[in-house]
């Protein structure tokens, strides 16, 4: 790459640029540093030629952060002012780093903007990005979870399509177990995740958190049936409680240890890289079922683009995520990396809506939530991960579990009520 | 006076280092810990609050913080003393006139010692790996079944016990060796003229003219092994079910996974005064043995 004629072209620029008396750097140029995560991280690099060819003043420096020491590492490069102009944040984050004042609203760039409009994005998906009705990232990337099944397996235990309401959930995973008895038809990794937990409640219609996300709100009606549900399918030996038996989800899944479980879309690339070529026509996804039928909630998550505050090149930076933004390049990322693009017209421009895999995934991004927009949440989405596992082990009724998974949680927020209510 | 002019320019640099860079900070996370120093006041240090003794308060009944102490106490009274046999074992082995090629063991005990964790940390995970491992491999030679060594909260900790062992008895060795070679070769003569056995020897020579090395051994041991940090942390991230989160991990969680920093520094000074406890306890316990 480092030969090819255009980047040739853009060595000589800075000459150019300094006739031309750009601002910016001494020699009239303008560098934004991009911090991206792991193999985004990796792959977007590969798009940034493209961009310098349109803007051959702007010089992007991509950083790659790995995902498990991201968080960490911006908030210490906040406190020590070391920040990048641009960077990718998990959408579940944006409300901490806008607590901290270090990301810029984006709500004055998108009313002048000619690529990125609100229209083209999932309503659930944008809504993770706004906080007091403006907006701080672009949506770069999605995600969310569906139903992944093994078609072979239901059909043995005689039902012909995935579950389309709680209690055909319940119906479907009882003939499993009474077809497989040694075999179980869920499986919820308890052990370390609280997202199909989270789901059902907000399925059910929980907000989770309750009085302007001051005070929890598991042991409300909403979450308590959720879990009482939640809780049927350990009672009743629909899903293992002990997970820690499960070394490898992809081989368990291909021995049909269980039939089903929820998880997100980096799960489709997977499952067809590892799981035998003799199976690769039983498994499918589906979009989760609602309580009362119809497609359930999951959850808004994916990455979006930030602006930093302390930026001193902020219109390079915003044309960084306008070419990012383009359809064109959202499929082209899509292709590099896998990861589900945010602006619905490239799905359909593409057919990725007709995918096999991934059309369960677009028609349950239609149906997604955002989690609490409170610095606090991965501290409270641990909290709840615990109380449920210990639910499960039978280690607290359902409604005690609750009550002191909200003692906890109030805990956590009573700075935020002080913030709020106290001062 | 001139002589203390000199000492005051000598020592001067010196003491102006250690209080900017030790006695500072130190004080300064001991006024942190009073506060509720987290991420709004990363954000606008108004939000800071004092707050009293509300952080010491909330970790003495914080079920994650006793767990992560009953984990620390394990790994300190398992590991400890299993890690000062090893290498005591290992120091008499390399001392005795039978072995040859002592300077090849004595390198070899000491590789792991200055090994990095992580690469340790590699090798490791491939040796515990529930299907493919070297030790569950060696298990089924003997008809044992497979272990998720990592992966069961019952195996977890006794696999950490056990990597940890490996990779520090190389360090309490050498100390030994020094420790042995002090021990005049008069005393062995005149116990084996004596007819005294090598037991005998090792019981009435050895082990009580060592005792002075033994203690500041397992001082130095009792202080690294309180602060358990890296191995759970490249291994576990202290799970499965919190089953290897020691004391150092969860503050390590708090400060800068939560960034609750006032109560994560009050953490580091229960910490400090668990460690201060211990080192008390076993200076005692020597002073009264010496005087018996």
């Amino acid at each position: 790459m480092n030969t090819s004629p255009v980047r040739t072209f853009f060595c000589a620029l800075p000459l150019l640029a300094a006739f031309a008396g750009c601002h910016g750097a001494g020699d009239g140029r303008t560098r934004i540093t991009f911090w991206a995560l792991g193999a985004e991280g990796e792959h977007v690099a590969k798009l940034i030629p493209g961009f310098s060819k349109r803007h051959p003043d702007i010089d992007v420096k991509v950083q790659i952060i790995p995902w498990n020491a991201a968080h960490e590492k911006l908030l210490t490069a906040f406190a020590g002012e070391s920040l990048p102009d641009m960077c990718q944040l998990g959408n579940t984050w944006i409300p901490e780093f806008r607590t901290l004042n270090t990301i810029d609203n984006l709500t004055p760039w998108v009313a002048a903007s000619h690529t990125v409009h609100e229209s083209s994005y999932f309503p659930g998906i944008w809504d993770t990005n706004v906080m007091d009705s403006l907006l701080y990232g672009v949506p770069w990337y999605v995600d969310t979870r569906v139903l992944f099944y093994r078609s072979d397996l239901l059909a043995a235990a005689g039902c012909a399509k995935p579950p389309a309401s709680w209690e055909e959930w319940f119906d479907i995973s009882a003939k499993i177990k009474a077809r497989y008895p040694g075999s179980y038809a869920n499986f919820f990794s308890t052990n370390n995740e609280w997202a199909p937990q989270v789901i059902l409640g907000l399925e059910k219609g929980s907000s989770l958190l309750k009085e302007n996300n001051t005070l929890g709100d598991f042991s409300g009606p909403e979450f308590t049936e959720a879990m009482r549900s939640f809780y049927t399918f350990f009672r009743n030996g629909w899903a293992p409680v002990k997970t820690a038996q499960i070394v490898s989800v992809y081989q368990a899944f291909a021995e049909g240890f269980f039939a089903m479980y929820i998880t997100g879309p980096w799960y489709i690339g997977e499952f067809m890289n590892r799981l035998p070529d003799s199976l690769q026509g039983d498994w499918m996804t589906a979009p989760l079922p609602g309580p009362g039928g119809g497609i359930g909630l999951s959850l808004a998550g994916g990455s979006s683009l930030v602006m930093l505050s302390r930026s001193r090149h902020k219109p390079a930076v915003w044309s960084l995520i306008e070419y990012l933004s383009e359809p064109e390049q959202q499929l082209e990322f899509y292709r590099l990396t896998g990861d589900l693009p945010a602006r619905v017209e490239t799905w359909r421009d593409s057919s990725l809506a007709h995918n096999r895999y991934a059309g369960a995934f677009f028609r349950q991004l239609n149906h997604v939530r955002a989690t609490p927009k409170v610095p606090e949440w991965e501290q409270i989405a641990q909290k709840v991960r615990e109380y449920t596992e210990l639910i499960t082990m039978d280690q607290y009724t359902v409604e005690d579990g609750l009550r002191a998974l909200d003692r906890e949680v109030n805990v956590i927020l009573e700075k935020r009520r002080w913030l709020l209510h106290g001062r | 006076m001139a002589g203390n002019r000199a000492v005051i320019l000598f020592l001067g640099p010196a003491l102006v280092a250690i209080g900017v860079f030790f006695f500072l900070p130190v004080l300064a996370a001991f006024a942190l810990s009073f506060t509720d120093f987290d991420i709004y006041a990363l954000g606008s240090f108004a939000f800071a609050r004092f707050v009293g003794f509300k952080n010491y308060a909330q970790l003495l009944s914080d079920p994650l913080f006793w767990k992560a102490f009953r984990n620390t106490l394990e790994f300190l009274l398992i590991g400890g003393p299993l890690s000062i046999a090893v290498s005591l074992g290992a120091a008499l082995m390399i001392q005795s006139k039978l072995v040859r090629w002592k300077g090849f063991f004595r390198t070899a005990f000491f590789t792991p010692v200055v090994t990095t964790l992580v690469a340790v940390a590699v090798i490791w995970r491939f040796i515990y790996h529930p299907r493919f491992g070297l030790l569950n491999y060696l298990l089924s030679l003997v008809g044992i079944g497979g272990v998720d060594w990592l992966g069961d909260q019952h195996w977890a900790m006794p696999a950490i016990i056990l990597m940890a062992v490996w990779k520090n008895f190389g360090y309490n060795m050498v100390i030994f060796i020094a420790g042995l070679q002090n021990i005049p070769a008069e005393l062995y003569e005149a116990a084996s003229i004596d007819g005294a056995g090598r037991l005998q020897q090792l019981r009435t020579i050895t082990v009580p003219l060592l005792a002075p090395t033994t203690v500041y051994i397992s001082i130095l041991t009792m202080i690294g092994y309180f602060q358990l940090f890296s191995e759970p942390y490249v291994m576990t991230q202290g799970g499965p079910l919190n089953s290897t989160l020691s004391i150092v991990l969860l503050m390590y969680q708090q400060g800068f996974r939560w960034w609750n920093m006032g109560y994560s520094a009050a953490l580091a000074f229960v910490l400090f005064a668990f460690i201060l406890v211990g080192s008390v306890i076993q200076s005692r316990i020597q002073k009264r043995w010496e005087a018996s």
